[in-house]
């Protein structure tokens, strides 16, 4: 196998020195992670690299020589870092050598020990790999490789190359932690050599957020006691807490805040995206709320808001007035039953009386309940705008009952049909076998049968026209609430964070590595650079998503259409734990 | 060390492929196919534009100008970045992996690395496209399973590379067509028949990869 040199770029012209990192010999290549200079005492360079290799779980040794000179080295030099392979033996040996400005690098690789199979001509080529190593060290591979916390050396053959790489210089942060205006016995050169980096606002941060954390989250801690007591449990209010989706958003909201103020740690990177991104979805909705929240209380808009939202009601309900005389008339030129057309129209125009009557009773305080409502808005867009779909549902509840009614009676007519169908054809429903059998039926229940069967099939067209209207009109209604929750679900599981990462530090979230082979001369090693890929955003925003709410449509089309046929009610948002109707 | 050749695709378009060698180890083919051509933009952009015009005097609106104008833009600058790939690289290291790049018009590069250990192993693959075509194809591990394949990676996938001879593989070295080819052919243990022309039925490529490299050193030493 040809021997990979993984060398970062940040030690390509710094002065002579040893080569201290990583050799994996099932991939045949040797992570540098760093370059020690001369003068040094050999048995500092070895305390100092046991001790990392203690607190790093990476197996650090001294891997070879780097010599960066005006010309070529002389004869006491070459003897001189051959005498060093002596005293940190390291099998193989390296020696890497660059001439001062130029680009032209040499590299031979000595092994003390024989091989035991004889080598293939070019056995012994050497690819030099340049890495960047901050970018190697802050970079995360996607899909995470899981190396076993291992000992220093052991690593399973199975995973690739480049992960193994990724992973030592990730852990071995420990030899990073020093720079050259510390006074240490050894001086070593890495990215961090120059000053190492660090964020006074991140450091105040860290310190502050343990008593924030402890004190945010002793407060939420009470405030969900508060919502878990037992009244909430009894019926009125567990049945509103479920229907309504304010709610639902509230909870969900109080969860993520649960999340955040944790005094838990993150164990692990993906746990930390997942906080990061429930702290930018929390504040996005913020902002988003106030921002409304200033619109709405600038230049009196709710004053008009409330003065336009009573006409608004008292013109949908003679439309929806208009629209019962047309179906008690002739609609479309269908001849309706006018008996049942009469009773029909009237009861429901009876309903749309009562609404209008409590509507102009609740006139002299909506604007009262608007203003509050709209203070609710700097919880979060996302709690106003649940509050909008609840408000909806509330003012087209007529269209609701309307449906339920039309529904209803119409799905028992369809039941009545096909039963009285199957006794026309001489069958019966076998409720215990779950199947259609034969049955013989006397004179006078097949007489009834077959009358109620007529009347049954002449009242239909009425019926059905009746749910046809008013299950158009409920699915318009669910049709807007339908995409107020899309837009909620959007705000509540966009990884912001995560997104914002993949634009300004693309390196952080990797896909993968690429390669560009550097000028090359004949008889020279090969020189690639390595670059980290970045993830695409599709898989940025597939893999970060958070969890939304739950409440998705649970019919296919297939199963809604049939449900619409046979006059089932249908719940579209069926939210979590509710009971089959 | 570099050279050129030239084919042509199934849609009758000329290819160009220039390989390089830099050393034993490591090897790039690079595929480039011809740039958008003038006359066609011209006619694209002429028939948008004469369709505007024509709802123009319908609607006498002249935001259907503005529109487009607009649309002809947007298009022009998604085709380049989306749509068209001026270039196709592959670059072989041995022992590290397989990279695969495509330059589109716009500059835009995107690069797919497969590891070494990932590679189960290397195949032409016969295709069925209005008559018989090959493809270049890298076969990739399952992790969980090693001796099951989980993905099938054409090599070369946009151009309509698949060159409409075998005279492609000939010259990217996969086949040696010349006096040592059938020993070569004969030293792998394939069972599929050994004719240089349109009668390759999945060749078996395990011995593909060191074939590519002792080729090219017999040639370039």
């Amino acid at each position: 196998m040809v021997l990979k040199a993984f060398f970062p770029t940040c030690c390509v012209s710094v002065d002579s020195g040893l080569l201290v990192g990583r050799w994996v010999p099932e991939h045949s290549s040797a992570v540098v992670l760093a370059v020690l200079h001369f003068p040094f005492i050999p048995i500092q360079v070895k305390q100092l690299l046991a001790q990392v290799r203690q607190a790093s779980q990476v197996g650090v040794a001294v891997l070879g020589t780097w010599c960066h000179c005006r010309q070529e080295p002389e004869e006491s030099l070459g003897r001189f870092l051959e005498g060093l392979g002596a005293v940190f033996p390291h099998e193989p040996w390296l020696q890497l050598c660059r001439e001062r400005g130029g680009t032209f690098w040499r590299c031979e690789v000595t092994h003390r020990q024989a091989p035991a199979a004889p080598s293939a001509p070019g056995e012994d080529q050497v690819m030099l790999i340049f890495y960047d190593q901050r970018q190697v060290l802050l970079s995360q591979l996607h899909p995470p490789t899981v190396l076993p916390d291992c000992q220093a050396g052991a690593t399973p053959a199975s995973t690739g190359g480049l992960a193994v790489v990724f992973d030592t210089v990730a852990r071995s942060e420990v030899l990073f932690r020093s720079d050259r205006f510390d006074e240490g016995p050894v001086r070593l050169s890495h990215w961090q050599s120059e000053g190492v980096e660090a964020s006074i606002l991140v450091e105040l941060a860290r310190r502050a957020s343990g008593p924030v954390c402890l004190l945010l989250a002793s407060l939420l801690s009470l405030v969900s006691a508060v919502g878990a007591c037992r009244v909430f449990r009894l019926w009125p209010l567990s049945f509103l807490g479920s229907k309504l989706s304010t709610c639902e958003q509230l909870r969900h909201r109080l969860e993520h805040l649960t999340l955040i103020f944790s005094t838990r740690k993150a164990e692990n990177s993906a746990q930390l995206m997942r906080k990061a991104n429930t702290v930018a979805s929390v504040l996005l909705d913020v902002a988003l709320g106030l921002t409304l929240l200033s619109w709405l209380h600038g230049r009196s808009r709710i004053g008009h808001l409330a003065d336009a939202l009573v006409p608004v009601a008292d013109h949908v309900a003679e439309e929806l007035q208009h629209l019962l005389q047309w179906l008690m008339g002739a609609p479309a030129g269908l001849k309706m039953n006018r008996a049942l057309d009469q009773v029909l129209g009237r009861f429901f125009l009876y309903h749309i009386h009562l609404w209008i009557s409590y509507i102009h009773l609740m006139s002299p305080f909506v604007e009262h309940i608007l203003w509050h409502v709209g203070l609710s808005a700097c919880l979060g867009l996302t709690v106003a705008l649940s509050l909008l779909s609840d408000i909806i549902a509330l003012l087209t509840f007529h269209i609701y009952c309307f449906y339920v009614y039309g529904a209803r009676l119409y799905c028992l007519k369809i039941h009545g049909l096909s039963s009285l169908w199957r006794l026309f054809r001489g069958k019966k429903w076998n409720v215990l076998r779950q199947r259609v059998d034969s049955c013989s039926y006397d004179l006078d229940q097949l007489f009834i049968g077959t009358l109620l069967f007529t009347i049954l099939l002449f009242l239909l067209p009425t019926t059905a026209l009746y749910y046809l209207v008013f299950t158009l009109l409920r699915l318009l209604v669910v049709a807007v609430q339908g995409l107020i929750h899309l837009l909620v679900d959007l705000i509540n599981s966009l990884p912001l964070y995560s997104l914002g990462l993949r634009l300004c530090r693309p390196y952080r979230l990797a896909a993968g590595v690429k390669f560009r082979v550097l000028q090359h001369e004949a008889g020279r090693p090969l020189r690639l650079l390595m670059q980290i890929n970045p993830l695409p955003y599709s898989r940025v925003m597939h893999t970060y998503r958070l969890p939304s709410c739950g409440c998705h449509p649970k019919d296919s089309w297939g199963a809604l259409c049939r449900k619409l046929f046979f006059g089932e009610l249908i719940y579209p948002w069926r939210q979590r734990g509710d009971k089959q109707d | 060390m570099e050279d050129e050749r030239s084919f042509s695709d199934i849609c009758g378009g000329r290819l160009a492929l220039q390989r390089r060698y830099y050393s034993p180890s490591c090897r790039e083919f690079c595929l480039s196919c011809p740039r958008l051509s003038l006359r066609s933009l011209t006619a694209v952009t002429c028939t948008v534009w004469l369709a505007a015009y024509g709802l123009f005097t319908l609607c006498e609106n002249s935001m259907i100008l503005s529109a487009a104008i607009f649309i002809t833009l947007l298009g022009l600058l998604g085709y380049l970045h989306f749509v068209k790939i001026d270039q196709e690289t592959l670059l072989i290291i041995d022992s590290l992996g397989i990279q695969m790049t495509s330059s589109y018009a716009s500059g835009k590069e995107s690069t797919t690395f497969i590891e070494m250990g990932k590679v189960k192993d290397i195949v032409i693959n016969e295709a069925i496209y209005m008559k018989v075509i090959y493809y270049l194809c890298i076969l990739l591990k399952d992790p969980v399973e090693p001796h099951r394949i989980s993905q099938v990676v054409p090599v070369f996938q946009f151009q309509g590379t698949c060159a409409r001879c075998a005279g492609f593989y000939i010259e990217m070295g996969f086949l040696h067509a010349g006096q040592a080819g059938l020993e070569l052919l004969a030293s792998c243990d394939s069972p599929a028949s050994a004719s240089p022309s349109a009668g390759i039925t999945g060749m078996r490529g395990s011995t593909l990869l060191p074939l590519l490299c002792t080729h090219g050193r017999e040639q370039h030493t």
